[in-house]
């Protein structure tokens, strides 16, 4: 075997020959049924086509993705970037259409790791029955880029795409799942803290279980609380309706090692990613008949009604604590820092 | 997923405010607390809801970030600008120095790290051939850890820019301070697991004022704040432990003898109090090869600590809210810090800004 079979060189992203043996090895196996249009990813052209949908509104939405570890408990980088870009569409109400992939990787990582994360790419697209339909592969000298990162971008249909703005008064607020999972269990695989837990991230493509209560229709405004977590959705949504999200701790749902570790750093599991969780704010009329029908998912045994739409603080989140105390749940800063003592 | 204790159990909680209801004088109470994380814990858990009208609670010089003067920072910058590695906690990255932040020293190509600990610092210097510098701040609760890595056989390229203070003698200045007018004190629950109750005895016994040494729970606070208020209802004031499940009254006798061993009490700034005798640490002549300031050659210069407007060492010492500040809020907001109460996660206008302090009904 030689050095280029093992890890990835300069040539893997030169256009050449190296980087089509590139893709016809470790890339285009992974995504044989990958059809939706006239040409698609197998013909290797300068671009792919889909199909006009006759209803609804296209939506489309990009992200890139760099984590710390590549290789985290319960999922990697490349399920990461699928599940990020379908759930945007899930929670913009869209049906996935069609997925890009654009890599950048670092000269001399290891392609044992480029398989795993382009397998595990893969196996999440599958789970939405979404193709793949282009790609870009680039690589950068050693040092200029910290391992991959990756850049998907999603199309969708919506029939209509559901905003993050449309909080009323009187709405409820309900969570898929219980809240930290994913910020929690980076945050524990980190070699600095040196701890041994059994979390694991929720990264998964929540598209399945949004596609089942879409019909049931009377949803305000939905969004993934991904960086910055609950606290960071729900801020934006109150901002955005000028409305205020007034929540009852005690019924929001967080795993007990999430709630052990968040105490143990000083750091609060609503201010961490979820990489496989929408909140969603409903007319009350669907709230029970929601909650029932997501419950029934895999993906969200775990959803609660966790509050309700208010007018006391436009723009503010404030949450009722166990207690029974009240404070606001601000937007949080930046990347959580633990604190000193 | 149910919440392992009951330590946030509502009806008693209730019980609670009846009892400080019947407690409490009828004129104004100010208690003072002197640790970020009670104020983390009243404001996270909004118990200022449950105290009496008239009672208010709080945060004195209890972030050791926001307490550290000018002049510390500076003298961090100075070494990470001789191009040492500098470690420090994270918060510490962002406090004003008078030319620089320790953020900005990085942008300018200094090597500064953010640690969780003294521990990993040392480890980081195992690994290299450079200086390393830890930059080590805190009370009681970080001091024994820091004594801890220089008493197990810390690399010879590493070493400490000692910032530690000592709660108990902080307290009592501030009851000495003219406009602070203090009835109780609530003290921190974590300093208290390593001092015990002596210390603030032996500093405060003079003032007749009562201390009452709180855990960290909602009901924790509250009881500790119940028996400040029994001790001022029958004209007491002495140290009382209102959290034995925590702190033992001896103390963490281990770690007292770690900083002992390493450690002299010697007089230092505090950043919006001044200089108070006695009231921080140096290391001993025994490990002043470790000691960054003689290492590094910094002069005991004091930083300029003036911020226009700013009302920081009010708060830090008690004598406003940081609602009372005219750039709260306004001006100064964590994403663009004016005071050091703004820059520290754990500091009291921080905590206000993101939770509400007393605003919500």
């Amino acid at each position: 075997m030689t050095h280029y079979d093992d890890r990835i060189s300069p040539l893997h992203g030169a256009g050449g020959e190296m980087m089509g043996k590139l893709l016809a090895e470790h890339v285009l196996p992974h995504f044989a049924s990958s059809q939706v249009g006239r040409i698609n990813l197998s013909a290797m052209d300068d671009g792919a086509t889909i199909a006009l949908p006759t209803v609804g509104e296209l939506v489309m939405t990009t992200d890139s993705h760099v984590v710390k570890p590549i290789f985290f408990p319960g999922g990697d980088i490349g399920k990461l970037a699928a599940a990020g870009t379908l759930n945007d569409l899930a929670v913009m109400g869209a049906r996935p259409l069609a997925l890009s992939l654009a890599v950048i990787i670092e000269e001399n990582f290891r392609m044992i790791d480029v398989d795993r994360i382009v397998k595990s790419f893969a196996e999440t697209l599958e789970t939405s029955d979404t193709p793949l339909i282009c790609g870009d592969t680039k690589v950068m000298g050693r040092g200029e880029i910290d391992g991959i990162a990756i850049n998907t971008t999603g199309l969708g249909i919506a029939d209509p795409a559901i905003g993050d703005a449309g909080a009323k008064p009187g709405d409820m607020v309900i969570t898929t799942g219980s809240m930290g999972d994913h910020g929690m269990a980076l945050m524990a695989s980190r070699q600095e803290f040196h701890l041994e837990t059994e979390l694991v991230s929720d990264v998964a493509s929540i598209w399945p279980m949004i596609r089942t209560i879409l019909p049931l229709g009377g949803i305000h405004a939905m969004k993934d609380p991904t960086r910055g977590g609950l606290a960071a959705a729900l801020n934006e949504m109150a901002g955005k309706s000028q409305t205020t999200i007034e929540l009852v701790h005690s019924s929001i749902p967080i795993r007990d090692e999430v709630q052990a570790l968040s105490d143990l750093l000083g750091i609060s599991p609503l201010e961490v990613a979820n990489e496989g969780k929408a909140i969603l704010i409903v007319d009350p009329g669907v709230a029970t008949s929601m909650l029932e029908t997501l419950r029934e998912h895999p993906l969200g045994r775990n959803a609660a009604i966790i509050g309700h739409v208010g007018t006391q603080y436009p723009g503010r989140v404030v949450v009722t604590t166990d207690v029974g105390g009240r404070r606001f749940l601000d937007m949080p800063l930046g990347d959580p820092v633990p604190r000193i003592c | 997923m149910s919440r392992p204790f009951h330590l946030s159990d509502p009806v008693r909680a209730r019980q609670m405010a009846d009892a400080m209801a019947i407690l409490a004088p009828p004129t104004p109470i100010k208690i003072v607390h002197v640790c970020g994380t009670h104020e983390m814990a009243i404001t996270q858990h909004g118990l200022r809801r449950f105290l009496p009208e008239k009672v208010e609670i709080l945060e004195g010089p209890g972030c050791p970030v926001c307490v550290t003067p000018t002049a510390d920072i500076d003298a961090a910058v100075q070494i990470a600008e001789t191009g040492a590695i500098l470690c420090t906690f994270g918060d510490m990255t962002r406090v004003p120095g008078t030319r620089l932040t320790l953020e900005q020293a990085r942008s300018n190509g200094c090597d500064i790290r953010v640690v969780l600990s003294a521990a990993e610092a040392a480890n980081i210097a195992k690994g290299t051939d450079r200086e390393v510098v830890f930059f080590a701040v805190g009370f009681e609760t970080t001091t024994p850890m820091t004594a801890a890595v220089l008493l197990d056989d810390a690399p010879t390229n590493f070493s400490a820019l000692v910032s530690h203070k000592k709660i108990p003698e902080a307290m009592a200045v501030l009851l000495n301070l003219p406009g602070t007018n203090i009835h109780g004190y609530l003290a921190p629950g974590h300093v208290s697991t390593i001092l015990g109750l002596a210390p603030y005895a032996r500093q405060l016994e003079t003032f007749k004022v009562p201390i009452v040494v709180g855990g960290f729970e909602p009901l924790d606070i509250l009881y500790a704040i119940t028996l400040i208020l029994r001790q001022i209802r029958d004209g007491k004031g002495f140290v009382e432990n209102g959290f034995p499940r925590g702190v033992a009254n001896e103390g963490n006798i281990a770690a007292q003898i770690l900083i002992e061993t390493v450690f002299e009490s010697t007089e230092v700034q505090w950043r919006g109090i001044g200089a108070i005798p006695e009231s921080g640490y140096r290391l001993r002549d025994e490990f002043a090869q470790f000691d960054a300031r003689l290492r590094f050659n910094i002069e005991g210069e004091t930083g300029d600590e003036h911020i226009p407007g700013c009302r920081c060492a009010d708060v830090l010492t008690a004598r406003a809210t940081p609602a009372d500040c005219p750039l709260f809020g306004e001006r100064c907001t964590p994403l663009s810090p004016v005071g050091p109460c703004m820059v520290g996660t754990e500091g009291a206008c921080s905590i206000w800004f993101r939770y509400g302090g007393r605003e919500i009904p």
